[in-house]
């Protein structure tokens, strides 16, 4: 089955890794280089990492006219910040897989229609 | 508590065999709403012809042949389905861990808890949608949501039909103690005389976890559980009153307790601890109850072998409602100021939980503060709407 990891960044998270050295920083990428090569095999694309909610523009079409405003379409604490699709035998698997995720503090994971 | 026999007899003839042909069905068609979709049609025929016509002497082939046919009627369109039911034999070959793996989809952690609650309760044990509701007070339309939806997202989301691996076991295993543990205890506190003809969840909680300790018998904590909850069954005799009033268990008549039962149940709590180290939160609940059931009169109790096993749990579990049964034994061990002291420390985290308020009551009660003890009784009264605790409140307040 195919589905799509959708990594959720917290306020909290985003505090952490301001923090973080440019040293510490690279070790972040570098673990989540490492979990991207060792599931390859599994990952259908090579994952995108989106730019900060701030860059976000949502346009609502379920009114009269199209509303287009700045912003991700939930204001939140958690935004959505990169998504990536994988195929695995069943939801056990991509639970497994995500478990090992090491970095943004949350993940949702969502079937893709067949 | 179930009053009628029949009924009692009809819901072990069903539990028995339901969860067992919902579980081959799964396997064989594939398609776990399908198989539970027809078991439960058989289930409501069964309920209604057997009062009638008496229980089948092979309930199980009666069941079958039921979902059979249904099968072959209402899924004409997937003739894939209906070849697979077309070839089929009473009696079907089963796997023996095929309920296993219905009771670990029934719990998996992507489905929410009353979704999980609900799905063992029809799947595993056979309940009717009916029968779910009346058992947890809401309305059957609910219930049957709950059921659609999760069937759906086991669909949807790819919950697969197996037994975890190794190392997922024990998470998951937990899922599912947690489920009937939850079962046991909305069975055991709402099992008042109001309840007479719902049925008996202490009853399904018991034999689930029975036969979870069947399949899976180097589990310690699903035989903990078990333990637990053959110990709180075997006093249910000194917990009500003929009229159906409860009883507090310093005032139960000890020698209508069950003490070939406490002395089995204690039995297989001790095998358990011997065969493995460190008990964890289900075996520590039971060592509880054990000392308890084990203790002659009241007086007798070992409050200072309940405190360390609380003082252990409480590693393992540092929840406020531990704590609130931890400051209980603390009361008999230590004196009522010190656990009033202990239970400050719980008020904000308690503050709308009823048996926090009714304890601090017995508490200030204990240290001669009757008018304080007056105003948390009534606090209790406000937040309970459970009728068997109300009494006992009730009568507390009138008699001091």
């Amino acid at each position: 089955m195919k589905y799509v990891l959708m990594f959720v960044d917290t306020e909290e998270y985003a505090k952490e890794l301001e923090a973080l050295s440019p040293a510490e920083l690279e070790d972040v990428y570098q673990r989540v280089n490492q979990w991207f090569i060792d599931h390859a095999a599994k990952i259908r694309n090579s994952g995108s990492k989106l730019q900060g909610a701030s860059s976000a523009t949502t346009v609502r079409l379920d009114g009269p006219e199209p509303v287009t405003t700045d912003g991700p379409f939930m204001e939140g604490k958690e935004v959505i910040s990169g998504f990536t699709e994988i195929e695995v035998e069943n939801l056990d698997e991509a639970l497994r897989m995500v478990k090992t995720w090491p970095a943004c503090p949350v993940v949702e994971i969502r079937p893709v229609e067949s | 508590m179930n009053a009628d026999p029949a009924a009692d007899e009809l819901a072990r003839v069903v539990r028995e065999h339901a969860g067992q042909l919902a579980a081959s069905l799964v396997s064989l068609l594939g398609d776990f709403s399908a198989a539970e979709d027809l078991v439960q049609d058989a289930i409501e025929i069964a309920l209604k012809r057997w009062p009638e016509e008496g229980i089948p002497d092979r309930p199980d082939g009666w069941l079958f042949t039921v979902a059979r046919r249904r099968g072959l009627d209402v899924l004409r369109r997937q003739q894939n389905y209906r070849s697979k039911l077309a070839q089929l034999q009473w009696p079907i070959h089963r796997a023996p861990d095929d309920r296993l793996r219905l009771i670990f989809t029934c719990c998996h952690p992507a489905l929410a808890r009353e979704a999980q609650i609900a799905l063992t309760l029809r799947v595993v044990c056979g309940l009717t949608t009916a029968q779910v509701a009346a058992a947890f007070l809401v309305p059957e339309s609910t219930v049957a949501q709950r059921i659609t939806r999760a069937k759906r997202k086991i669909a949807d989301a790819g919950i697969p039909y197996r037994i975890p691996r190794d190392d997922e076991l024990a998470e998951r295993l937990g899922e599912v103690l947690t489920v009937i543990y939850l079962l046991f205890n909305e069975g055991y506190l709402s099992s008042t005389s109001d309840r007479a003809h719902s049925r008996d969840l202490v009853d399904d909680a018991e034999w689930l976890t029975a036969l979870l300790v069947g399949l899976l018998p180097n589990e310690p904590e699903a035989s903990g559980l078990l333990s637990l909850i053959r110990l709180h069954r075997a006093r249910v005799a000194g917990r009500f009153t003929s009229d159906g009033q409860l009883v507090l268990l310093q005032d139960q008549d000890r020698s209508k307790w069950d003490h070939r039962a406490i002395a089995d149940a204690t039995a297989l709590l001790t095998r358990t601890a011997r065969r493995h180290r460190s008990p964890g939160p289900y075996q520590l609940q039971a060592a509880i109850a054990a000392c308890h059931c084990e203790a002659v009169t009241w007086a007798d109790t070992d409050w200072r072998q309940i405190l360390v096993l609380y003082d252990m749990l409480l590693h393992l579990q540092p929840t406020p409602v531990t704590k609130l049964q931890r400051a209980v034994a603390a009361r008999y061990v230590y004196g009522a100021q010190a656990a009033l002291a202990e239970l400050d420390d719980l008020q904000a985290a308690l503050k709308n939980y009823p048996l926090f308020h009714a304890t601090r009551a017995e508490f200030l009660r204990a240290d001669g503060r009757t008018a304080a003890a007056h105003e948390a009784d009534k606090e209790a009264i406000k937040l309970t709407s459970n009728p068997a605790q109300l009494d006992i409140l009730h009568d507390r307040l009138a008699a001091y």
